[in-house]
């Protein structure tokens, strides 16, 4: 090698951030919630991010991956995570107690257009995972529930074991300012008290919608979007009103992977979140 | 801009100089009529005379595996290992035209430190050419430089004609100037005239970019799409010859005996299988059809929608490597309504006189 390279100084994207595990908590039998910080304090609460972004975690000698944060950024300095034990880097993850530390790098993605859900009725339509993202966004309505109008909620599960923040979203019934609706395809516990019936039964709830001026946010397994998304269109709800975060295969987060890539849209860059209206134009994306 | 003249026995002379500094790359023939980038010595390997590399030149900036990292579980450690002074020297004009565009894609959005300071320690010398039955770089109109090189050579018949293309350029020539020389007589601007027309006339192959967005969203659903599937083999061929391909991987690779791993990014296919796999095994483009329709979306479509040109910078690489000929030229004279003669439609032949027996 010959003379001295140049050795301009660029700010790393891919250099993971050191963080701590502060509490897990399993939600159903393969999903775990974890809260985690940034070890260095004044980066933990300088953190900015809002509502549909992602993270990278790694895990030394696993790998990293993609997941998104399930806490609000009204709320800063913990992030929230819900992680379904997948492959490599979760069942890594799942071995990890209190204290330990990960890498963290990010936010990345677009996230929710917060600023054109001002002023309008909000209804969250969740399935499964789907409740990681929107958990997010819905705490930060409710956080500032003075910005938006109506914020209705509709969760569904396969059973009440499954149904991930399960709890949290039972107490969040007491709240008079949201309306929450939870459903089960059945009961397994003989104890639910909630709908029994697939998600787009809930729908019968929200009929008196003013849908020019709603914005839908749904996320959840594929088989539920088909169904969910000819609902929302049956509501009269705009196409490019009604948002929805995709998953993809993720290996960078900024663009450079490709892995990602539909069209000429990258999900990491572009996306996750998407309006009903590009997924139309966009004909891998669902 | 600026352009000098160099004699022809000044040119191995200047190369000695300015390779003091930095690590001179230039094609070498490694068999028959096949040839490769490599860091030379001695400079009788060098062979100008060359039509194509194997590997196109972005594998000198990103290697097949570049190391980001060595890790333990919490401190983790840049490697630049793999950037150094470099001067690139004989690259035609259809890879530096891709360097551009690799330039914009890893300063897009986020700036790639690994490309970026390989890059920016690298100096192009581009070297002129004359083209086969594969070139398709006139119809790109990446067959001139216009930007993306610090030197450029172009080959007359006891000279050179160098054009300056950067500041970094003209250091290089500085370093020696005697070996130059600034009176370009009307001959020599006649001669590089009548080479350039000759040059301009002596493409083969052709196919209308223009077209090519519109035709990709009006055949999405044509059958074309899994007649390539059939015979594509899914070997990656096509991905790790194209100079505009930049999709990889990342993986750890633990290091023995300590608790700490090297974080090593490599090539990736979107041709290959488990691409777009994602969690629940769930694959949005398990067939192949679907992956060669991202394929040629990228290099046909996808840019053109967004910076008015292809992506493709019509090297001919994926021409001659692809085993079955599925290619830009082939695909795209397909989509344009043109017939071909390619194995893969000789094939799909085959097939169906089989199913028919
Ligand atoms: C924007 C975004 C947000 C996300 N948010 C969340 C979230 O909040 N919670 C959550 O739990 N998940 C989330 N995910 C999904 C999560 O990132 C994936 O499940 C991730 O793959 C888990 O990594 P892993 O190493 O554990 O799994 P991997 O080891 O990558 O395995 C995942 C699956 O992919 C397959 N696979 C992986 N690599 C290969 C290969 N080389 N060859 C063949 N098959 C392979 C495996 O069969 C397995 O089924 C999100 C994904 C995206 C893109
Ligand atoms: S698509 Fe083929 S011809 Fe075009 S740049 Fe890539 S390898 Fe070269
Ligand atoms: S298109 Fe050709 S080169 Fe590319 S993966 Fe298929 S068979 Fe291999
Ligand atoms: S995740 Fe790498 S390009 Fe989007």
């Amino acid at each position: 090698m010959k003379g001295d390279a140049k050795t301009t100084v660029h700010a790393n994207p891919f250099m993971p951030e050191p963080a701590r595990i502060i509490r897990t908590q399993m939600l159903t039998k393969d999903v775990k919630f974890f809260q985690i910080r940034l070890a260095d304090m004044e980066k933990a609460l300088a953190f900015r991010y809002s509502p549909g972004q992602f993270i990278m975690l790694s895990v030394l000698g696993a790998g990293e991956a993609p997941f998104s944060i399930s806490s609000t950024p009204s709320r800063p300095g913990l992030l929230e995570f819900c992680i379904r034990k997948a492959g490599t880097v979760t069942n890594a993850l799942f071995r990890f107690k209190e204290n330990d530390l990960v890498g963290l790098r990010g936010p990345y993605g677009n996230g929710f257009p917060l600023e054109e859900m001002l002023d309008r009725d909000i209804l969250i339509v969740m399935g499964g995972l789907g409740a990681a993202p929107l958990r997010s966004v819905l705490l930060y309505c409710l956080d500032n529930r003075d910005k938006f109008r109506r914020v209705i909620l509709l969760h569904g599960a396969k059973n009440p074991e499954e149904m991930i923040f399960r709890e949290e979203f039972y107490s969040l019934k007491e709240r008079e300012d949201l309306e929450c609706f939870l459903t089960v395809d059945s009961d397994t516990t003989g104890e639910w008290k909630e709908n029994i019936g697939v998600v787009t039964a809930l729908f019968e709830k929200c009929r008196n919608i003013n849908p020019a001026d709603t914005a839908a946010l749904v996320c959840g397994p594929p088989v539920m979007y088909k169904f969910v998304l000819k609902e929302l269109v049956k509501l009269n709800i705009p196409k490019d009103q009604i948002l929805m975060t995709l998953e993809r295969r993720m290996k960078c987060g900024v663009g450079k992977c490709g892995h990602c890539a539909i069209d000429y849209i990258y999900t990491c860059l572009d996306g996750p979140v998407f309006t009903y209206w590009d997924v139309l134009h966009m004909r891998e994306l669902i | 801009m600026r352009i000098v003249k160099l004699k022809k026995e000044n040119l191995f002379p200047f190369l000695e100089v300015i390779s003091k500094e930095a690590d001179l790359w230039a094609p070498v023939k490694k068999y028959e009529d096949k040839h490769v980038f490599k860091a030379v010595e001695d400079f009788s390997e060098i062979d100008l005379d060359y039509q194509r590399t194997i590997i196109p030149p972005r594998r000198i900036l990103l290697p097949p595996k570049t190391n980001m990292f060595e890790a333990t579980q919490n401190t983790y450690k840049e490697d630049f290992s793999n950037v150094s002074k470099k001067i690139i020297f004989g690259i035609h004009a259809c890879d530096v035209n891709a360097l551009v565009i690799m330039d914009r894609f890893y300063n897009f959005a986020y700036d790639d430190p690994y490309y970026t300071r390989a890059r920016e320690n690298t100096l192009i010398l581009g070297y002129s050419c004359w083209p086969d039955e594969h070139c398709l770089c006139k119809s790109t109109n990446t067959h001139i430089v216009t930007e993306g090189y610090d030197l450029f050579f172009s080959k007359l018949d006891t000279h050179y004609l160098v054009w300056i293309g950067s500041s970094q350029g003209d250091d290089l020539i500085r370093k020696q100037p005697s070996l130059f020389n600034e009176d370009i007589s009307d001959k020599d601007i006649q001669t590089y005239l009548n080479w350039q027309k000759e040059r301009e006339d002596a493409f083969q192959a052709e196919i209308d970019f223009i077209d090519m967005p519109d035709l990709i969203e009006l055949k999405y659903n044509d059958p074309l799409w899994e007649e390539l599937g059939k015979a594509c083999l899914a070997c990656g061929s096509c991905t790790n010859v194209c100079p505009t391909c930049n999709c990889y991987n990342v993986y750890d690779k633990p290091i023995l005996g300590k608790n700490a791993s090297k974080i090593v990014r490599c090539w990736d296919a979107c041709t290959l299988e488990n691409y777009s796999e994602v969690a629940g095994g769930e694959n949005f483009r398990e067939n192949r059809a679907d992956r060669l329709k991202l394929w040629y979306t990228h290099k046909l479509q996808a840019y053109i929608s967004k910076y008015g040109k292809p992506a493709c910078v019509g090297c001919g690489r994926c021409i001659v490597s692809c085993p079955v000929d599925i290619n830009v030229l082939t695909v795209g004279k397909t989509l344009s309504g043109e017939k071909v003669d390619a194995f893969w439609k000789r094939f799909n032949l085959q097939v169906k006189k089989e199913v028919r027996k």
